[in-house]
């Protein structure tokens, strides 16, 4: 059974599933929905509070500007940076997530470094013990992440203070009615439910709690939950340390195809090989959907005529990885807009890039680097931002989930990243903080700043760019942000160039065909959205189920009968009856059943206490009256038969021999039993014996 | 069923290991290293034996390296580009990193200063390593349909790991060389509890139980800081990868304490250039080290600095690191020749030494006339000490792996012999596990698990995860009867919990085995259950 909990929005919140597999209830990743950041104005400064009062004229100011305009239609007009929400933020979590009792979940698996952003939410609440995994490499990073942004939080913390109450202001649906359409969709989702998601940030403890709670695993590990279920992670390719997983179990097995990169400038590309051929494949890739919506992706329109493609999927398998530097639209974009950020220098104004994917960063940073040099400027890089310094070290000391490439630069012995150089050259400058002393002393314009956050509300970003954004000369360079005019609203008027560039991610529509028609599942999981864009119709190797958000999915993963293994040294003990006319061979069975790594094995009993004997013996069908008493006699016991005469239909007693010779015995045989009763236990034993070769007991 | 192993290397000694196991018609060679106290053709395993006629990529499934050290690997090369073995060889990362540099390094001295003939180029080196699949640890790899291996950590060197592997139900683990307790800057080898037919595993110190390292620690640091206070030198002879690590981390955390400014050198070439490669796979060593990664990365030593040849006869005192370890030749005979006639120098040497190297004849006769060659004599004035650490697990060690591990069979390799012999006969006398130390070029061939399959039905092993309690009571007339003492340890009341006893395996003609429970048994026969 799967359940799509949430289809998240693009690269930073991955989607989210609840899984029952072989009654083990799994969790697919466990993201937060940080765009919807974008709702809260960041922090005031002195020249742009918006309010001088206090906070109890400042939500009737609110009230004035909107209920004076009274008309709906008339809201839209009114979106400016005064009807963001001046208060501490909360974030949005997973809100069907909340329908569940996180105490009945048994395996939380994270696929990526944003899919454990939610994750300390999950691990603080009472009585959560489900098992958590991850790979060593997104465990690092998403704990990088995740005290990224505690430590920007602060800056909120400090400016509003301490929550007077743990139900804020703008939460009141009297609060929400009068916000303007916008902001109300993003609060309240589509369909208006999504309010119980929002939750006030962890701490920095709370952090640590969950990072306590994690079960590290490496590439391809088999990782094996209470002997039952064995879980593998494979690189997906959007992130260092993303994976695909592959659950098994006795019953069968199931692929987890999360957002996946065929190429990658720096993360271990998709590893789709290891994915084929399982009973049902859950394809949860959106990343290529939020592309063709932005309109970005030139090749939307071929999308319908996907069918002409299809030779692709004909192709070598290897077609679909190919090298990074050969996929010339990429390095042209990234030298187009490191061109943009030159000519912005020379001309005296600086350049301000929000940290958001690391892949482009670290793409954008040593091209940056490069084309300075090029063009012989001094110009000073620098990355402000409390994790910078860890992360760049980090990235530096886990090869095992690099790209080719970037492994070659180990065998080598190269440094992994190019920064590597231009930190000790101090080219690139690394300071925690906008008011770190290093920073102060060095500070000089024009330069190249680096720095979170991507939303434009919270961290370094939001210094900088109110110092720039009226400077016509500045430019600021975006990564594929969905509402750029609300992004920028509490920065208006923006007179500073804004460059926007999307580097393609996903799998791409296009391929998605052709890799399930190389995977060979048995049953696709598709979101629905994917029905009108693609024709598995014809399809005949597996079939296509498709779901939606919040919706439960049954699907049988039947791969026929269950297996079980029996140690030979326990085989060579069995005891075998046959039967002859039905050339069958039975025998009963004993011994130890063990589970381990998802399957059954029967192994001999350690300590033997029960002998044979010991052991009750089953029998089918009714003896052979005629053969019983053909054996007995041949035993030299003689007995009568009496037929049971009554009339009593609830009587199960059908006959009974009665034996006077060599001693005094009946055997009483009804329709479901046989007693034997004499007054020595040696001859029951001897007449049992011969009732039991008679009815060919097991 | 059967687990067949050819000793190819390491029987018996050290050196040139190599074993090659075929398990279930798979074929897969464990390391491929070269013996360094031969020239002749025994420096390398006989791969005949493999295959008569050299068709190497049909009788080898896949090689396996454990680690860089050249008696595991240094045949690799001359293997895959001279004999022609063209499958997989999987190695871990830090490995596949590091051999290279361990090849390059011995085809230097091979033909550069022994001027011999060289077994194999540069070229064809870089050409060896295209082939090597690199693997992380724990990662299960499934080299074909049917053979799956896997790597864990064993300590040693960095990046050294044990493999175990898979094919059909027949499982087997070669630990390679390993250590069972963490130094300085690795960690002690770790490993799943597994259900083994077989264990290959190392005995250097077959016989040998260590006490604890502070105590040898503290004693070559006293030794150092004792020689560079008076103003003497400290000359640390040394393999490039791993000890001289090892050391410099020792003495740099030392040197902080002591807040000691004497500067620490390297010599130039491969050991400045390890270090670069330890940086970056700092996530291979031990908890500690791996730590340091983000403010002060461990290997990027702040008191080490580079020595040039110009410095040996400086004043004042150092401590020099310099290859190689033996003093067999290179930087370290040039800078021995002009140190050692001072008291006031230290020269340290390696826990072994090969017999016929400088340092093995330090060993022998402490402060006397060492022959360089025929010609040379030298006053050997300066101060000796041997370090008694080593990255091999002691007797101990192997003890506690094999208990641990309780596999059906133990094949011990590279180890002296007679040492092997008394090991050998501890793990039987006092584990109860068959063990073996065959010789070069030797087969052992062993029994195998073998796992009958059969198909389950649902109601069998639903009725064996629901609890099944039978309550027998024992008569009083057999409780009468029994003595005194059988009465106490009978209770009146038993309890048994027999589920499996309800399942019956069925083997109908044409079809596959299948258990099912007793019940469904009667509904397929159409019979009705019939007490007794």
């Amino acid at each position: 059974m799967c359940t799509c909990l949430n289809k998240g929005g693009g690269f930073h919140f991955p989607p989210c599933h609840m899984l029952n597999f072989c009654g083990i209830r799994i969790l697919l990743d466990c993201p937060l929905d940080l765009s919807s950041l974008i709702v809260f104005s960041p922090v005031p400064t002195s020249d742009w509070l918006p309010f001088e009062e206090s906070s109890n004229t400042e939500a009737n100011g609110f009230l004035d500007s909107r209920v004076g305009s009274g008309k709906r239609h008339k809201i839209e007009k009114l979106l400016d940076a005064k009807s963001l929400l001046f208060a501490e933020p909360w974030y949005k979590t997973v809100n069907n997530l909340h329908l569940w009792n996180s105490s009945f979940i048994d395996v939380v698996l994270i696929s990526s470094p944003m899919g454990i952003l939610g994750l300390p939410f999950l691990t603080r609440m009472k009585g959560f013990s489900a098992k958590i995994y991850i790979t060593e490499a997104s465990a690092r990073l998403g704990q990088l992440m995740m005290e990224d942004l505690v430590s920007m939080h602060v800056e909120f913390r400090q400016f509003y203070g301490p929550e007077e109450s743990n139900f804020p202001a703008w939460l009141k649906q009297e609060e929400l009615e009068i916000l303007p359409s916008e902001l109300r969709e993003i609060i309240l989702g589509k369909d208006g439910v999504d309010l119980g998601g929002w939750m006030p940030l962890y701490s920095a403890a709370d952090v640590k709690d969950c990072m306590l709670k994690i079960h590290t695993i490496n590439y391809a590990e088999e990782a094996c939950y209470n002997g039952t279920l064995v879980i593998k992670a494979f690189s997906s390719g959007i992130e260092i340390g993303s994976c695909n997983w592959i659950l098994n179990c006795p019953k069968g097995d199931i692929a987890y195809l999360s957002g996946s990169n065929f190429i990658s400038a720096h993360a271990m590309p998709f590893d789709f090989h290891n994915l084929q051929g399982t009973c049902a494949l859950i394809y949860s890739d959106f990343l290529s959907f939020s592309d063709t919506q932005d309109g970005e992706d030139g090749d939307s329109n071929s999308v319908p005529t996907a069918d002409k493609l299809l030779p692709a999927g004909s192709q070598d398998l290897a077609g679909f990885n190919y090298n990074f530097d050969e996929n010339s639209e990429e390095k042209k974009k990234l030298v187009f807009i490191c061109s943009c950020a030159v000519d912005c220098i020379n001309e005296g104004g600086s350049v301000l890039i929000p940290i958001d994917r690391l892949g482009t960063v670290l793409l954008l940073l040593e091209e940056m680097a490069t084309s300075l040099e090029a063009s012989d400027m001094k110009v000073p890089i620098y990355i402000i931002s409390s994790l910078a310094e860890e992360l760049l070290a980090l990235l530096n000391i886990i090869p095992e989930w690099l790209c080719k490439q970037r492994q070659e630069k180990l065998f080598s012995g190269e440094p992994l990243f190019a920064y590597v150089k231009h930190l000790k050259e101090r080219q690139i400058h690394v300071v925690p903080a906008i008011h770190s002393h290093e920073l102060l002393i060095n500070w000089q314009e024009p330069c190249i700043v680096f720095c979170p956050h991507w939303s434009l509300r919270m961290g370094p970003v939001v210094h900088l760019l109110r110092r720039w954004c009226g400077d016509p000369k500045s430019l600021l360079i975006l990564e594929g942000v969905l509402n750029l005019e609300l992004a920028l609203l509490p920065f208006n008027p923006v007179a500073m160039k804004v460059c926007q560039c999307l580097f393609p991610s996903g799998i791409g529509l296009q391929k998605v065909k052709p890799l399930l028609e190389i995977l060979q599942p048995k049953t696709v999981l598709c979101p629905e959205e994917l029905k009108p864009q693609m024709n598995f119709s014809s399809e005949k190797s597996f079939s296509v189920l498709y779901y939606t958000e919040a919706e439960t999915l049954k699907v049988s993963y039947r791969k026929g009968s269950l297996e079980l293994k029996i140690a030979t040294d326990l085989a060579s003990q069995f005891y075998w009856k046959r039967f002859k006319k039905e050339e069958v061979e039975l025998t009963k069975l004993k011994g130890e059943l063990l589970m381990e790594n998802g399957k059954h094995h029967l192994v001999l009993d350690s300590d033997s206490k029960n002998s044979l004997s010991n052991r009750s013996l089953i029998h089918g069908g009714l003896p052979d009256l005629e053969k019983l008493m053909a054996a007995l006699s041949k035993m030299g016991i003689s007995g009568v038969i009496e037929n049971d005469t009554s009339d009593d239909a609830k009587s199960q007693t059908l006959c009974i021999i009665h034996i006077q010779d060599p001693y005094k015995a009946s055997i009483e045989i009804g329709a479901t039993s046989t007693n034997i009763t004499t007054a020595d236990e040696t001859e029951v034993s001897f007449i049992y014996k011969i009732v039991d070769d008679i009815l060919d007991g097991v | 069923m059967a687990i067949e192993t050819l000793v190819l290397g390491a029987g018996q000694e050290v050196g040139k290991s190599c074993v090659v196991v075929t398990i279930n018609g798979k074929r897969i060679m464990f390391d491929c290293g070269m013996h360094m106290g031969y020239c002749d053709n025994r420096r390398y395993p006989d791969f005949t034996l493999i295959s008569p006629n050299n068709d190497f990529n049909a009788a080898l499934s896949c090689v396996i390296i454990t680690h860089f050290h050249l008696d595991h690997v240094g045949a690799l090369a001359y293997f895959t580009e001279v004999c022609g073995y063209n499958g997989p060889v999987y190695m871990t990362y830090p490995t596949k990193a590091l051999a290279p540099l361990m090849l390059e390094d011995y085809r230097k001295v091979m033909v550069d200063r022994r001027e011999e003939e060289e077994l194999f180029s540069s070229d064809q080196i870089a050409e060896c390593m295209k082939k090597v699949i690199a693997v992380n640890l724990r990662q299960t790899v499934q080299v074909d349909e049917d053979l799956q291996i896997r790597a864990y950590y064993a300590g040693h060197v960095i990046g050294a790991a044990m493999f175990y592997a898979k094919v059909g139900d027949a499982e087997m683990v070669y630990t390679g060389d390993y250590n069972m307790t963490p130094d300085r800057h690795l960690g002690a080898a770790q490993i799943d509890r597994l259900r083994l037919d077989l264990v290959i595993t190392e005995s250097t110190y077959a016989t040998t139980i260590r006490d604890s390292r502070y105590a040898r620690e503290r004693e070559f640091l006293k030794a150092v800081h004792k020689c560079v206070s008076c103003g003497g030198k400290v000359l640390i002879p040394t393999f490039a990868l791993g000890r001289a690590q090892e050391l410099c981390i020792l003495l740099e955390d030392y040197w902080e304490r002591m807040n000691l400014k004497v500067p620490i050198y390297f010599s130039a070439g491969l050991t400045i250039q390890a270090n670069a490669y330890y940086k970056m796979l700092i996530s291979w060593t031990s908890q500690k080290i791996k730590d340091t990664y983000s403010k002060h990365n461990a290997f990027d030593f702040k008191h080490v600095q580079k020595f040039e040849r110009s410095m040996i006869d400086a004043p004042g005192p150092c401590v020099l690191f310099a290859t190689p370890g033996m003093i067999s030749g290179g930087f370290s005979l040039e800078v021995f020749k002009h140190w050692a006639v001072s008291e006031n120098n230290l020269v340290t040497l390696p826990g072994y030494c090969l017999a016929g190297t400088i340092g093995r004849k330090l060993m022998a006769d402490k402060r006397d006339k060492v022959d360089l060659d025929p010609d040379t004599k030298i006053n050997v004035r300066c101060q000796v000490h041997q370090l008694a650490f080593s990255p091999h697990t002691d007797s101990k060690g192997i003890m506690d792996l094999v208990k641990f591990l309780s596999p059906k069979h133990v094949i011990l390799v590279h180890g002296e012999k007679h040492k092997m012999v008394s090991l050998k006969e501890k793990i039987h006398s006092e584990l109860g596990i068959q063990c073996y130390d065959p010789a070069n070029n030797e087969t052992i061939c062993i029994p195998s698990t073998h796992f009958i399959n059969a198909e389950s039905s649902d109601a069998f092993i639903r009725s064996c995860l629901n609890p099944n309690f039978k309550f027998q009571k024992c008569s009083s007339v057999d409780i009468s009867n029994s003595t005194t003492i059988h009465r106490n340890l009978m209770p009146e009341l038993q309890v048994e919990d027999e589920r499996v006893e309800e399942g019956v395996l069925v083997v109908e003609k044409g079809k596959n085995a299948r258990i099912v429970h007793q019940d469904e048994l009667l509904l397929r026969m159409g019979e009705n259950k019939h007490d007794t």
